[in-house]
């Protein structure tokens, strides 16, 4: 079983490459058996993987440029596993909802090479892999949003590369700059993540370090400032590509944060929590606001997922096992959820060639199917409890209650924004009269729309009433780390403020 | 009465200029083999070339640094060697495009062949000398052949650019003169060793010796120049784009990459004693050289139209970036530059190469085979051509793990590493402009549907069988980059650590 981490991160490439010969027309039914294939294979990792465990598993360590301290290592704790299978979920889910015509061969194999690039970021231990699989991702979803986007595509393709593109090559002089760090302090040149843990870095370069890391992050995920690229490659993109962008590829940067950033620069992060958090609430409100301007249906989604990455990072930089496993959580359920929604909106688009709000209008008179379905995703997506969007927000804000209870509250505000642009788009979408004639001809979900939606909302549900599956494993590991943190910060107050956020369990 | 002057021929150790002299016979019999067989095919010397060659570098690898001869004046320490090795095998990748199906008119000439072996025998001498005439005598060599070389297309752009490359190399080779007189005359001498120990003397570069300051500075100028202009640095990079539009794309591709190589050799040799005798002003002088030489070239590359023209500017911009190597001047630097540039052949050879397979002849003086427009939705018409010349872009771009993100990783990390942070940043800045241009080309192949209009051009007109095999071949190599690193470095490290750099 050992091998199986590298299997899962190359199967789907291999897949890929034989994929070219297949013929155009069956190449769904391939990338839907591939697909499943994977997420089997996710599944059977689970089921061997071991929950008391804190540290990393599965791993698997081989040669490249030993001299200088590459190696291909790749191995997964709780907290990375459940990614792995919320991604190859997401991408089964993705291709078998697909509903695009053109050069769907070209589509599927992309979405198979991406499958790989994803599943790497999130097992790669070394920080050089880590980058390489983490650029990667960058070829496939400039194409998938360039080639099957909507009118403005090139525009949003190449403004997505650059953007991403400059800050991970900041990010990649920050990782050089820590390898020769490395190298000076034990003499040998090493890349691996497992090492850089074990050394304790002055405060001061932490601090630069720290920023550099977050450049590449914040880019991507995106926090504020840096964000304008999100939603015009949303709405640019065709639907596969927003589900597997918003699901999957805005997850990689907090997972790096939590990964990277948190351990390896204990002191910087607890320096810079007020400043990332301002950052997350800004992103709460502002793009919330924006979000209820919208008149794109998929803009305005697009948006409350820049205000909901807002509270993840709230929930990361918690700094405690709550926030942190709520942010996990909440990375897992807004994957689902977000990726749900944009389906939804494909639905519509599908029938209708439109995205535009305006144009529909009492649609429950003849999808009463997908109406159902809608407002579970759209309950999820605002917090409703027992849905999985509830766990992960009031796990994320209740650790960040910690820190600073004001900030918690302005934070807790998402719920009320994203019911006040979520149910006003579904009162126009929805209710109503069925006045316009286009929209009286519009079929209810059926086939293999109703599977895909249909899952999606099964798993909703599920693990909004019973998370314990997820969480107890991802305790362990996010205690772990909160305990790494605690000893390798260097400076006293740091590690004061560390326990003083890690005491929310305790009896005062 | 003269004291008859006796010279061994032990002494000569005219081993050490055996390799050109393998060139040079190579030559010789390409031009006997034309003189007594008329209008044979271009195969035949196409695959004498590579003959020649693979010898050539035979006896090379001979060598194992640090050997003298000819009175001193040959030196083949590990990075002539190094470099010959690049040399010669950049010659070798390029001289087989010669194989395309279309005819031109130069390959119909055995003299093109026999003069591409003479540059490469003058590329030869220049790399692996300390004196600065034996490097004039190796440059001028190598220069008038290819001027030569690329006037042979026979196509008024052609002519054009070969004038143009021929006046801007004249002109170059005067500062080369002037430079070394100058330093003759304040060192006495035109061994570069020699020179670096009386630059480097205490006190000699400083105020109580103004006038061998000013002297120093000014010869300093002169041959700053001479190099810039093979190098093609800023502000003497004007006449690349120009002359890479006239030539063809496989000469263009030889151009960018193998006389460079040369170059770098020599300006390693000669700025490495300036960068350690740490004078501010030159210093100064070449840093900021080395930024705007990555800079603004990357900014024109914006608005060209024309692949074959936005991969001059981009050529540019990558001797920039391995210039930055030799101003850091660490041993990690050196041995970037050297992968760097092994890695930066790889690629542009690539490039270049795909460029050529797709020449046509339906084009007139003037006009381009190349523009964007034309490669529009090559994807949908032929994605293999595509997803190929993709690849190399993407590669060139420095995205991983394609071949020259390793060099551009190693690069930074030397800069990192010598705590040139600013530098650095300022590399990884140029890298994401250049990911601009470099995807507007891919956007046109993958993202646009093909040109109504022009919808019958043809694409791969200029393969043959055995080129499409060479650039499979770099094909390969780029993907597997990342198993090649591991040796290189090792190869590469030994031999830069003989030489001392």
């Amino acid at each position: 079983m050992e091998n199986i981490l590298s299997m899962l991160i190359f199967f789907p490439a291999a897949a890929a490459v034989v994929g070219f010969l297949i013929h155009k027309d069956s190449m769904r039914q391939f990338g839907v058996v591939v697909t499943v294939v994977e997420f089997v294979l996710a599944l059977l990792m689970w089921y061997y993987f071991d929950t008391n465990v804190a540290g990393m598993q599965f791993v698997q360590t081989l040669p490249l440029i030993s001299s200088y301290g590459i190696n291909y290592i790749v191995g997964i704790d709780g907290v990375s596993i459940f990614l792995i299978i919320m991604i190859t979920f997401m991408t089964m889910i993705a291709i078998i909802g697909l509903t695009e015509k053109k050069d769907v061969k070209n589509l599927i194999i992309t979405m198979l090479f991406l499958e790989m690039t994803m599943v790497g970021v999130f097992s790669a231990l070394d920080v050089v892999l880590f980058y390489i699989f983490w650029e990667l991702t960058l070829i496939p979803m400039f194409y998938i949003i360039g080639f099957w986007g909507a009118e403005r595509r090139f525009y949003a393709a190449i403004k997505f590369f650059l953007y991403t593109f400059i800050g991970s090559l900041i990010m990649l002089i920050g990782i050089l700059y820590f390898g020769y760090v490395y190298f000076q302090t034990t003499g040998v040149w090493s890349f691996s993540l497992l090492d850089w843990n074990s050394i304790v870095l002055p405060f001061d370069l932490q601090l630069w370090l720290f920023i550099a890391f977050f450049l590449g992050f914040a880019v991507k995920v995106p926090m504020f400032p840096f964000h304008t690229w999100l939603p015009l490659a949303h709405g640019q993109a065709p639907t596969i590509g927003s589900i597997i962008l918003a699901a999957v590829l805005l997850k990689m940067e907090t997972y790096g944060f939590i990964r990277f950033s948190l351990p390896l620069f204990p002191d910087a992060s607890v320096y810079f929590v007020g400043f990332m958090a301002t950052l997350g609430l800004i992103a709460i409100i502002y793009t919330a606001m924006l979000a209820y301007a919208q008149e794109d249906m998929k803009q305005m989604i697009a948006y409350s997922s820049i205000s909901h990455m807002g509270v993840i990072t709230l929930g990361v930089f918690a700094l405690n096992v709550e926030g942190i496993s709520g942010a996990v959580y909440l990375m897992i359920g807004h994957a689902i959820v977000s990726g749900a929604l944009f389906m939804c909106v494909g639905v519509l688009y599908d029938r209708r060639h439109s995205k535009m709000i305006k144009d529909f209008g009492g649609l429950a008179h003849n999808m009463p199917v997908f109406a159902v379905v809608y407002i579970v995703v759209l309950m999820a997506s605002i917090g409703l409890p027992l849905t999985i969007g509830f766990i992960g927000e009031f796990l994320s804000l209740l650790g960040f209650f910690k820190y600073s209870p004001i900030m918690a509250f302005i934070g807790a505000l998402t719920i009320v924004l994203s019911a006040i642009y979520m149910l006003a788009m579904y009162k126009k979408v929805f209710f109503g009269k069925l006045v316009k004639e286009e929209n009286k001809s519009m079929k209810d979900i059926f086939g293999r729309e109703l599977v895909a939606l249909g899952s999606l909302v099964v798993l909703i549900i599920a693990l909004g009433i019973y998370p314990k599956v997820i969480l107890d494993p991802l305790n362990t590991s996010v205690t772990h780390l909160t305990k790494v943190m605690e000893i390798k910060a260097v400076n006293e107050d740091t590690k004061e403020k560390l326990r003083a956020l890690n005491s929310i369990g305790e009896v005062k | 009465m003269i004291e008859p002057i006796n010279v061994s021929l032990e002494s000569l150790n005219l081993g050490t200029i055996v390799p050109m002299s393998v060139a040079i016979i190579g030559a010789l019999a390409i031009i006997l083999t034309d003189i007594f067989n008329k209008n044979k095919h271009k195969s035949l010397y196409v695959i004498l070339v590579v003959l020649f060659l693979v010898f050539d570098l035979f006896t090379l690898l001979a060598f194992s640094g640090d050997e003298r001869g000819m009175f001193d004046i040959m030196l083949l320490d590990g990075i002539a060697i190094l470099s010959q090795c690049i040399i010669i095998g950049g010659a070798i990748l390029f001289v087989l495009l010669g194989l395309s199906k279309l005819r031109f008119q130069e390959f119909r000439y055995a003299e093109y062949f026999a003069l591409y072996l003479l540059s490469i025998a003058g590329l030869q001498f220049m790399v692996s000398s300390d004196s600065l005439i034996m490097i004039f005598v190796g440059l001028e060599t190598s220069s008038l052949a290819l001027y030569t070389m690329i006037a042979m297309h026979n196509r008024m752009v052609s002519i054009e650019a070969a004038i143009k490359y021929f006046t801007m190399g004249a002109l170059a080779a005067g500062f080369f003169v002037f430079g070394s007189m100058i330093f003759y005359a304040i060192t006495g001498s035109v061994e570069l060793a020699q020179i670096a120990q009386v630059v480097t003397q205490d006190g000699f570069l400083s105020k109580e010796n103004y006038a061998n300051y000013i002297l120093v500075l000014v010869g300093f100028v002169f041959m700053f120049a001479a190099l810039g202009f093979k190098l093609s640095l800023f502000p003497y990079h004007t006449w690349v784009p120009d002359v890479y539009q006239g030539s063809t794309s496989a000469m263009a591709g030889f151009l960018s990459v193998v006389p460079k190589m040369a170059g770098f050799v020599v300006a390693l040799r000669f700025f490495e004693i300036f960068i350690h005798a740490n004078d501010v002003i030159i210093q100064t002088m070449l840093y900021v050289t080395v930024i705007l030489t990555m800079t603004i070239p990357n900014l024109i590359a914006l608005q060209q139209k024309d692949i074959k023209r936005m991969l001059a500017y981009s050529s540019i911009s990558n001797a920039g970036m391995a210039m930055a190597a030799i101003v850091i001047g660490t041993h990690q630097a050196t041995t970037a530059l050297f992968l760097y540039w092994v890695l930066f052949t790889i690629t542009n050879f690539g490039a270049f190469g795909m460029l050529w397979l797709n020449r046509g002849k339906e084009y007139n003086d003037y006009e381009s085979p190349y523009t964007f427009k034309k490669f529009s939705g090559l994807a949908q018409i032929s994605p293999f051509t595509a997803s190929i010349l993709g690849l190399f872009l993407f590669a060139l771009a420095g995205l991983p793990p394609f071949a020259l993100f390793w060099g551009k990783m190693y690069l930074i990390a030397s800069a990192v590493n010598a705590g040139h942070i600013a530098l650095a940043v300022i590399i990884v800045l140029n890298s994401a402009i250049a990911a601009y241009y470099y995807l507007r080309p891919v956007s046109y192949m993958f993202l646009r549907d093909p040109e109504v209009g022009i919808s019958n051009t043809k694409f791969m007109q200029n393969a043959t069988i055995p080129m499409k095999s060479v650039v499979g071949f770099a094909v390969l190599l780029a993907i597997i980059s990342i198993l090649l690193v591991e040796p290189l470095l090792n190869i590469i490290g030994t031999y830069v650590a003989n030489s001392g750099f």
